[in-house]
């Protein structure tokens, strides 16, 4: 048989198994009524908690980001100091990444896409609901338990199908949230335990590229200031004396020269006075 | 006659295109019988196009059952053998205690 027809027929056993354990038509109404407000409650309850688990997809993948323009920084630093290895570690994590964070942007785009099926199946019950309970009560002031029967079957068939579309609705949305969710947990856990950055990276260190680099930085850092101080050292001797002995000239004008230190100084204050 | 889509809703349609859906129920049918997802998905999507394209939504007060109803437009054969199996549609609180 077909599968349209099939469907069809299964949603209509459940809701004339139902009609059938009705003593009280006009009471299945208002019990049938209170289950769809319950319906209704559950698939706004529903878009909630799909809209919870993308808001927490999205800090992921906004923490991934990071990281990942942090991997691209300390490769474009590593290929400034000349360490291609370095550079190459940090590109080869920032692929991993990359993966993670597609894989973040599928599972986003899903959990959207079940939030919007959502709202529009709460808002289509919605409607539905309220023009039950006007049927339900229409048919209640109407007509005579015997005549409400059929009006009363049509109206309970009619929404069972709409309710058993929203439930199958809801149930996915449940099922691909709680997928999302126990991926997001475990990717929560590789982020807090550094897990993705240390998966290429050294032993015994979250961050070995960082640390390399620092230890790089550091280590030039160093090395100028020792080449500084021995520049220093070394031109540092006559520089000082160089320093006193033009501490001299100026307080005696245009020194001449270096040849002899104190004899010409005290001639030429003289003539300076002199002139 | 009235054809739902899983998800979107009841709409009329009329008989020619019902006759089209019928034969697009046969694709439908084979596909889920060999679990040939892409030509489930193909047959799917033919259909649903059809169907949103000839039919005409039922009114919210209107209350009456489909002949057909289609899978969710993303649906997985896996899915609708389930369904098929076990009958089990959540919202099954629609019938009483």
């Amino acid at each position: 048989m077909s599968v349209m027809k099939r469907v069809s027929l299964i949603f209509r056993a459940k809701a004339d198994k139902a009609l059938d354990r009705m003593e009280d038509p006009r009471e299945t109404l208002d019990y049938s009524y209170k289950q769809q407000v319950e319906m209704l409650t559950r698939v706004r309850r529903g878009v909630a908690d799909v809209a919870t688990s993308r808001k927490r997809v999205e800090l992921q993948m906004n923490s991934l980001q990071k990281d990942l323009t942090k991997r691209e920084n300390q490769a474009r630093n590593a290929l400034g100091v000349g360490r291609e290895d370095l550079a190459r570690a940090a590109l080869q994590q920032k692929g991993q990444l990359q993966q993670q964070l597609d894989d973040l942007q599928g599972q986003y785009s899903s959990l959207q896409e079940q939030e919007e099926k959502l709202t529009m199946a709460s808002q289509r019950l919605d409607t539905k609901v309220q023009a039950f309970r006007t049927r339900k009560e229409t048919i209640k002031a109407t007509y005579t338990a015997a005549e409400a029967q059929t009006r009363i079957n049509e109206a309970f068939s009619g929404i069972s199908e709409e309710m058993g579309d929203v439930g199958l609705a809801i149930q996915r949305a449940e099922d691909k949230t709680a997928q999302m969710q126990a991926r997001a947990g475990a990717i929560d856990e590789l982020l807090a335990s550094g897990a993705l950055e240390d998966h290429v990276g050294g032993p015994g260190s979250q961050d070995y590229i960082q640390a390399e680099l620092d230890r790089i930085g550091g280590g030039n850092d160093i090395e100028s200031e020792l080449a500084r101080m021995k520049g220093e050292l070394e031109s540092g001797a006559p520089k000082q004396i160089e320093a006193d002995g033009s501490a001299n000239g100026s307080a005696s004008g245009s020194g001449s020269a270096s040849d002899d230190v104190p004899a010409p100084v005290a001639e030429k204050p003289q003539a300076g006075d002199g002139l | 006659m009235i054809v739902r889509i899983l998800g979107e809703g009841q709409f009329h349609v009329g008989g020619e295109e019902a006759a089209k859906l019928t034969v697009l129920d046969k694709d439908l049918d084979a596909a889920v019988s060999a679990a040939d997802e892409p030509a489930f998905a193909t047959a799917l999507g033919v259909a649903v196009t059809l169907v949103r394209a000839v039919g005409t939504p039922v009114a919210d007060d209107e209350f009456v059952t489909a002949d057909y109803i289609l899978p969710f437009t993303d649906a997985t054969v896996a899915e609708v053998r389930k369904l098929l199996a076990d009958g089990t549609i959540p919202g099954d609180s629609i019938g009483l205690p």
